[in-house]
């Protein structure tokens, strides 16, 4: 083991090393002051004479002498089953007072790419319970699903009821939780440690807190770690893994200050300018492999900065993942749980879980015909609050009360409420019966007649039972 | 053949490597370190070489060897193209996938082509002709529907002294000139030079994409560029996907670059099993691609949209059409900065480089409909995808991207939000062609095409203008021949724009059929403004039953007798 005592600055989270053998790019080192306490970081560039190192946990404390000892490996994850129903730290560390995990492997944490030849489509859905995600915007399993909030905002509960309620429709499988806190406070974990340790969930989850007094720096290890964690038990044990990453925007954070301190040339708003690059190789890890039973299907949360959508952190992220839930300030300021806003969310994969088989035959149609009425019932009450309700046209006055019901029966509903996916498509023709039936083009006539309710009704007063189509 | 020289690693940061002790040009193919891993000489700084290497560099030390190919990055080009899924730097995918496992491990080498597959070549020159440059010498049957042509290289030529014809692998010498050169089924190409060819010609030829808005309103030529940009969510890759199995093009090349790898595998496990409507073959049988997912090494992201242009150069030089979709330019602009800031250049705009605007318009230059050297006409439609951050049009790639195509089809995710796909904005988008290809439309469609469209859009027009006045007072507020343009604009929009690419019939709209919806609306159209001007009341008018069966044309795969009905029914009930 190579160790020298040559540190010629220190400057934020960076270390500057003279050594004379070759040390490799990411490489884990231990950093030993003075009174033995040994402190971890990693490579971030390498040249024949000098090192940077980037340390995970506060430079305070080292000085010029103390000793840097190079591992000569980069760094890696202890895996085993063992590890479900532990409270590990930021850096991998029992937090929770049990012993250290005896490992099965030691996983390289950078991950290779998934070939994406070896890639199977995700196509199953998973049920969540929520009306505006199921019906609207569904979940499939291997996807990247990312909530967009904003501080204040309650995207936390809609995490853990979707951590608490998905399932998939008719399968008993090995599921594992990986909640990942990135630099929330002690009290936003809290929340989450009770909500599981009440449902029990906690015997299935691994959590990694890194709360907001840990180090910053230590916050670019902790996704991976994590999702290191999440590939072993999806693709060696057959689970299927949820990851919740909360929050995003501290990590994002954290990456703009090695970038700042490196003096590296900022891109917008002063992130780094391979924001995306990073950003992909956190998100690019959710999926499924062709051949294997286990998925892993990833929840970030990430707090938009002003609630502007179109910051970078947002932006990129939008562009990696396959589509977003939106909290909305608005609904949530009009009491309605869960604040999602439908229209500017989206699922990507929504098309290849739906359908016949999958949900229901009418799902799509229901959901776009929704989205259409919605959208332009919204638009709508902007022109109310101009010339008033009165000077509506008829087909207008339904869609405003078709947007008003829209967001107290379909999107409102209970913290513990589980909605089916019939109950929540069937939500969804009450609705849309409320519309004159000639304004449906988005349905096919066929499902019109065999779904309506006042098709239904109609089928049930005849009095031979007539034989459905 | 140069000699090739050894260095060593003198700095590691990131995908850029610093060695020194070879002697290198700029843009030699080197390998990097002990594991052989592939790099590209991209600045050369005295007795310092900089590489962007293509692959992870974890754990790479400085001293470690370097050794120089001599030969820049190059394709190989031959019969095994077809329905092959490579990397940015054509690694076949499933080979990676069957060597290294469900994950891309590092320092692995794979050719483009199958070197051990016999092709049965059949010739077409004898022995004591000449042959010219680009010219065929003989074919493959590649694909059951398509000849791979075996042209001579660029730059060769000369008198055939022999010439072979049967089984043979890529690499055997099929063909030998008078002057010694061997030609083999297979050749090479650097990828950052673009094959020759004679002359540019006009682009007066539509590229059919079955797509009602992109036919009718903002057509693009065979040969032409048209660009995507759309914030996201808006649409993108489902319109893309949409034209790269409905263009009818002998060739595609897909470039997925900076993509995601759920959507790639949806790619990869949909395309197979899509029948080309040309053909009823399947769809792989005619498509290159070339995937290179976010999570992928950055460097080869930036050669991605190279690899791909070559490959589609080299099918356009056999006298075929190809389209090429990139998808998307702005993660490939971001490569570039991305090693831009890497090599601590000075930045332009915004961070990107200041070679960005010229790295761009290089590209989509690859694109044209010419002339070959072997005497055919070929083309290249490029379509390139724009991500602008934040939907932000002035942003410099898109700016820089629109100073370059001629078609702009503009994704819009309000129209998404509604859920009226494809979300292309009727208003923004533009298409400089419609003058050129008309001609076209009129003689091979209908008489009355150009009419159409200019009818189409200036309802639409029209209707953007009422809408603000309907934002003011309410639609009631209108006249009543303007409540009629509204709803005549309305049938437009839901009848003839929205188009399901899930719909098994409406996926493909026919050229006809798209002319076919558009003048029944018209017909509509002129019989409403007659029964207005006898006196009927607008609410008759616009809810007259027959009118709306017109929303069911499109999911009809036999619509003539049906469209009669309703045209019949229009007029009996609008008299």
């Amino acid at each position: 083991m190579k160790e020298y005592r040559t540190i010629t600055s220190i400057a934020g989270p960076l270390v500057f090393v003279e050594k004379t053998e070759p040390v490799g790019y990411m490489e884990l080192v231990n950093v030993i002051l003075a009174d033995g306490t040994v402190k971890r970081g990693q490579v971030l560039d390498t040249s024949e004479k000098l090192v940077a190192l980037q340390v995970f946990e506060t430079t305070a404390g080292i000085d010029r002498h103390s000793k840097i000892r190079f591992t000569g490996e980069v760094i890696k994850m202890p895996v085993s089953t063992e590890i479900l129903g532990r409270i590990l730290s930021g850096s991998g560390e029992p937090l929770d007072g049990g012993p250290e995990i005896v490992p099965d492997k030691r996983l390289d944490i950078t991950g290779a790419a998934i070939n994406p030849y070896a890639r199977d489509n995700p196509s199953e859905f998973i049920q969540t319970g929520i009306s505006t995600i199921d019906g609207m915007n569904t979940l499939v399993r291997g996807q990247k699903l990312p909530i967009f909030s904003g501080s204040g905002l309650p995207h936390n509960d809609l995490a853990l009821q979707i951590a608490r309620q998905a399932k998939v429709l008719g399968a008993e499988e090995a599921f594992a939780v990986i909640f990942v806190a990135m630099g929330i406070t002690a009290e936003e974990a809290r929340h989450f440690m009770n909500d599981f340790e009440r449902t029990g969930a906690l015997e299935r989850a691994v959590v990694f807190l890194n709360l907001a007094d840990d180090p910053a720096i230590e916050r670019l290890i902790t996704p991976r770690l994590a999702l290191t964690t999440a590939e072993y038990l999806a693709y060696e044990h057959d689970m299927h893994v949820l990851v919740i990453l909360t929050d995003m925007t501290n990590y994002c954070e954290a990456l703009r200050q090695i970038g700042a301190a490196r003096e590296e040339v900022p891109g917008r708003r002063g992130y780094p300018g391979y924001m995306y690059t990073d950003l992909a190789s956190i998100y690019e890890r959710a999926g499924r492999i062709r051949g294997k039973t286990g998925s892993i299907t990833q929840i970030p949360i990430l707090t938009m900065p002003g609630d502007d959508i179109t910051h970078p952190i947002p932006d990129l992220t939008g562009y990696i993942t396959e589509g977003q839930f939106v909290i909305s300030r608005e609904l949530h300021r009009r009491g309605i749980y869960p604040p999602v806003n439908v229209l500017p969310s989206l699922s990507r994969l929504m098309n290849s879980g739906i359908g016949v088989g999958k949900t229901r035959e009418d799902h799509k149609a229901v959901s776009d015909q929704l989205y259409a009425g919605y959208a332009e019932g919204k638009d709508l009450r902007g022109l109310v609050a101009i010339v008033g309700k009165e000077s509506l046209s008829d087909r207008d006055k339904t869609l405003l009360e078709f947007a008003d019901i829209f967001e107290d029966k379909f999107v409102r509903q209970g913290y513990e409420e589980d909605r089916g996916i019939e109950e929540t498509l069937q939500l969804g023709w009450d609705l849309l019966a409320t519309l004159p039936e000639a304004q449906l083009t988005r349905i096919d006539r066929k499902l019109i007649e065999k779904y309506h309710p006042a098709h239904v009704a109609k089928k049930a007063e005849e009095p031979v039972p007539a034989a459905s189509s | 053949m140069e000699v090739e020289q050894t260095g060593r690693i003198y700095r590691v940061a990131g995908p850029v490597v610093t060695a020194t002790g070879i002697e290198a040009k700029m843009y030699d193919l080197v390998k990097v370190g002990d594991e052989g891993l592939m790099g590209e000489v991209i600045e050369i700084d005295q007795d310092k070489f900089i590489i962007q290497v293509y692959e992870d560099t974890s754990g790479l030390r400085p001293g470690e060897p370097v050794e120089n190919t001599g030969l820049p990055l190059s394709v190989e080009l031959g019969p095994g193209l077809l329905s092959s899924i490579y990397d940015g730097i054509q690694r076949p995918l499933p080979v990676l996938n069957a060597q290294l496992g469900d994950f891309i491990e590092r320092g692995v080498a794979a050719s483009g082509l199958d070197h051990s597959k016999k092709w049965d070549f059949v010739p077409e020159v004898k022995p004591g002709e000449e042959v010219r440059a680009g010219q065929a010498i003989g074919h493959v049957q590649e694909t059951p529907h398509l000849q791979h042509k075996i042209m001579v290289p660029p730059e060769k030529g000369g008198r055939i002294k022999t010439i072979q014809s049967g089984e043979h692998t890529v690499d055997d010498v099929i063909c030998t000139l008078d002057d010694g050169t061997e030609l083999k089924l297979m050749q090479e190409w650097p990828v950052r030079v673009s094959r020759p060819s004679v002359e540019k010609l006009m682009p007066d030829i539509p590229l059919v994409t079955g797509q009602r808005i992109l036919d009718m309103l903002f057509p693009v030529a065979k040969g032409g560029t048209a660009a995507i940009p759309g914030p996201f969510g808006s649409g993108k890759t489902v319109a893309q996907q949409q034209l790269a199995k409905w263009s009818d093009t002998q060739i595609v090349v897909y470039i997925g670059c900076g993509e995601r790898g759920n959507e790639m595998a949806d790619v990869l496990t949909e395309f197979p099993q899509l029948e080309d409507p040309q053909t009823n073959a399947p769809l792989m049988d005619r498509t290159v691609l070339v995937a290179n997912t976010s999570n992928m090494p950055v460097a080869a992201r930036e050669a991605s949209v190279y690899t791909g242009v070559t490959i589609a150069e080299y099918f356009r030089d056999m006298g075929y059409d190809v389209s090429l979709m990139a998808d998307s330019t702005s993660r490939w602009a971001e490569a570039m900065r991305e090693i831009s800031s890497r090599l601590e250049e000075m930045p332009g705009e915004e961070g990107y480089p200041a070679y960005l605007a010229a790295r761009l318009s290089e590209f989509y230059e690859r694109s044209g409909r010419v002339k070959t050297l072997g005497g055919d006409e070929g083309s290249i439609t490029v379509i390139g995808a724009v991500s602008p951050p934040g939907g932000d049009f002035s942003e410099p790639v898109t700016q820089n991207t629109l100073r370059i195509v001629k078609v702009f089809w503009a994704l819009d995710s309000k129209l998404s939000q509604r859920r009226h796909f494809p979300s292309i904005n009727w208003l923004d988008s533009y298409s400089l062609y419609t003058q050129n290809l008309s001609e076209w439309f009129v003689d091979h469609v209908a008489g009355d095409w150009e009419e159409l469209r200019v009818w189409a859009m200036a309802i639409l027009q029209k209707e953007s203008e009422l809408q603000e006045v309907v934002q003011l007072v309410g639609s009631d507020a209108l006249p009543d021949d303007e409540q009629l343009t509204l709803e005549v604009a309305r049938m437009i929009r839901e009848y003839f724009l929205q188009q399901n690419a899930y719909h098994e019939v409406d996926t493909y709209c026919p050229l006809q059929k798209q002319h076919d919806i558009l003048a029944a609306i018209m017909v509509y159209d002129e019989l409403a403004r007659k029964a207005l001007n006898m006196g009927k009341l607008v609410d008759e008018i616009i809810n007259v039953p027959a009118k709306s069966e017109l929303a069911q044309i499109k999911f009809e795969a036999e619509y003539g007798t049906k469209l009669e009905e309703i045209e019949t029914a229009m007029r009996a009930e609008l008299a």
